[in-house]
């Protein structure tokens, strides 16, 4: 036998050294939940209604009915993949300059500021409220929806377009300042070719979004498939409703298989 | 010429990086620069085209000083200085062609390098320097289908692409196999001999620098420690460079190294007569 090693070992704590407070946060959570699900009010003679409501909007799910309101249901359809569309298109295209102004390696800092504040103000609205307030202004209709869904497609792909920006292999672009070119053929030679797979990744990611975020917004009355779904709902047309969501569901992972299919082919 | 008058840089973090370094490279000459890691020559040979900023001191290629100019002046003395790297630093999604062109972005406007129409000259510039390099038929291929040498051969010619008045070589065998690094070290001294080129290949590997360049310059925490022809390279000398260490075990290995490949090659040549 060797010299007497432990034979016992443990784990030491990664993040609170104390044992005395690692004991007392614990505990100290687990009667905040407790005295939080407490002051939810459940009023159950609601739920029993509701879940009587649930079960005529599951049978309409069952039974979808897509021939009665066929017509608003293709024209909401119609406004919402022309908005989607159109707003990604316009979205992407904006969202290219931001976002290479507000990656850090290339952009000098006031550039950066000015671009880091654009995608901080996008981000910080959610497309609900913004959807309000251009309904607000420019009325109800496919118009506001197309405004909201590319203010908040600027947010997103600006925000991940610079930070795939200031991730890239510097050794590139270092070779490329050493030959004597422009900052424009800087992006065009060494960023551009290291970030173009993933600007189309995302951009068909957000194509994806777009088109739920216009079944969302549509309910605050910016058009689309949501402004049908919307009504029926509010008719007690469940088979209808039931139809919309089932097409909602379909176009979504058509959308999910086909640009996942195409990013791992721009590779 | 390349002219470097007390060449200091200073990090923003106080790290001194470089101390008063001033030599001179005449027309035609390869420089070897070497020293151990942190010995400053990788700030060294960035300093010259200013990838990094010199906190002071004068870097005159033929009577132009670099670190005065302003950007559009900087561009156009950069074209003229040909870079080749450590890791190759091919834009790894473009093809070879445009590699090897985009040594020409110093001279075409943008829309020309954008829709990729250069100029008929360097077009042909660029495929005869794929040839010298012996990589005609990998043209079309993207630069990340390559292998190391390939890489690196396509980084030389990006660097000659350019019609350099200087080399900057910075750890050019540093990734590659021993045998590998030999050959792309003769292709190196063989182009600049061809074209009268003065180079500064920054090297770790000792005996590959004595082997390959007709001056040694050694540099030690920032300051110039050694300035001489590569048999000055003394025992004495290398343990001012590097400190305490058994350099004629690693000159042996070497030795033998050399031979290996030697005896390889005749043995190749072996198999060559026999079909």
């Amino acid at each position: 036998m060797s010299a007497a090693y432990p034979t016992i070992w443990r784990k030491p704590p990664q993040m609170i050294q104390a044992r005395g407070l690692r004991i007392a946060l614990a505990v100290g959570a687990v009667v905040y939940l407790v005295l939080a699900i407490g002051t939810i009010d459940v009023n159950w003679t609601r739920v029993i209604a509701g879940m009587e409501r649930a079960q005529r909007f599951v049978a309409g799910f069952l039974q979808p009915d897509f021939t009665t309101r066929w017509r608003d249901i293709s024209n909401g359809l119609m406004e919402s993949l022309t908005m989607t569309f159109t707003s990604t298109v316009v979205g992407v295209a904006i969202s290219i300059p931001i976002g290479v102004g507000a990656a850090r390696n290339v952009a000098p800092r006031a550039v950066y500021l000015v671009c880091r504040s654009i995608i901080a103000i996008s981000r910080a609205l959610q497309e609900i409220i913004v959807a309000i307030f251009f309904v607000a202004l420019f009325g109800f209709g496919a118009f506001a929806g197309f405004l909201t869904l590319t203010f908040a497609t600027i947010g997103f792909i600006g925000k991940l377009l610079a930070e795939d920006i200031e991730d890239i292999d510097e050794a590139q672009a270092e070779a490329i300042r050493a030959t004597g070119a422009s900052w424009v053929q800087l992006i065009n030679y060494a960023i551009q070719p290291q970030v173009m797979p993933r600007l189309i990744g995302l951009s068909l990611y957000r194509l994806d979004i777009n088109f739920r975020e216009s079944a969302v917004i549509g309910i605050v009355g910016a058009g689309g498939i949501g402004a049908a779904l919307n009504t029926s709902l509010s008719r007690y047309e469940y088979s209808s409703a039931g139809a919309i969501l089932l097409i909602i569901i379909a176009i979504v992972m058509m959308a999910e298989y086909s640009s996942g299919y195409l990013r791992k082919w721009v590779k | 010429m390349l002219r470097i008058e007390g060449l200091t840089k200073t990090y923003k973090t106080g790290d001194r990086a470089l101390s008063d370094v001033s030599f001179e490279v005449p027309q035609g000459q390869v420089v070897g620069l070497i020293g151990p890691s942190g010995a400053g020559k990788s700030t060294l040979i960035r300093c010259i085209n200013r990838l990094v900023e010199p906190t002071s001191g004068n870097v005159l290629l033929n009577d132009m000083n670099l670190p005065m100019m302003r950007t559009a002046e900087l561009r156009r003395a950069r074209r003229r200085i040909g870079m080749i790297f450590q890791e190759y630093a091919l834009v790894e999604r473009l093809t070879v062609m445009e590699n090897v062109l985009s040594g020409r972005l110093g001279y075409v406007g943008f829309w020309r390098s954008f829709m990729r129409r250069y100029p008929a000259a360097d077009i042909a510039n660029a495929f005869r320097l794929l040839d010298r390099v012996g990589l005609l038929q990998h043209a079309d291929k993207r630069a990340d289908a390559l292998s190391g040498g390939q890489r690196q051969r396509v980084g030389i010619a990006r660097a000659l692409a350019q019609d350099p008045e200087l080399l900057l070589i910075d750890e050019p065998t540093a990734s590659l196999d021993p045998k590998t690094s030999r050959q792309i070290m003769r292709l190196i001294v063989e182009i600049c001999r061809e074209r009268g080129l003065p180079a500064i290949i920054n090297i770790h590997d000792v005996v590959l620098a004595q082997q390959f360049s007709d001056r040694i310059i050694g540099l030690q925490a920032g300051r110039v420690v050694f300035d001489g022809p590569p048999s000055g390279l003394t025992e004495g000398v290398l343990t001012q460079i590097y400190g305490e260490e058994d350099w004629t075990a690693m000159r042996n290995g070497a030795a033998e190294d050399a031979e290996a490949e030697a005896e390889d090659k005749a043995q190749a040549e072996k198999m060559l007569r026999a079909l």
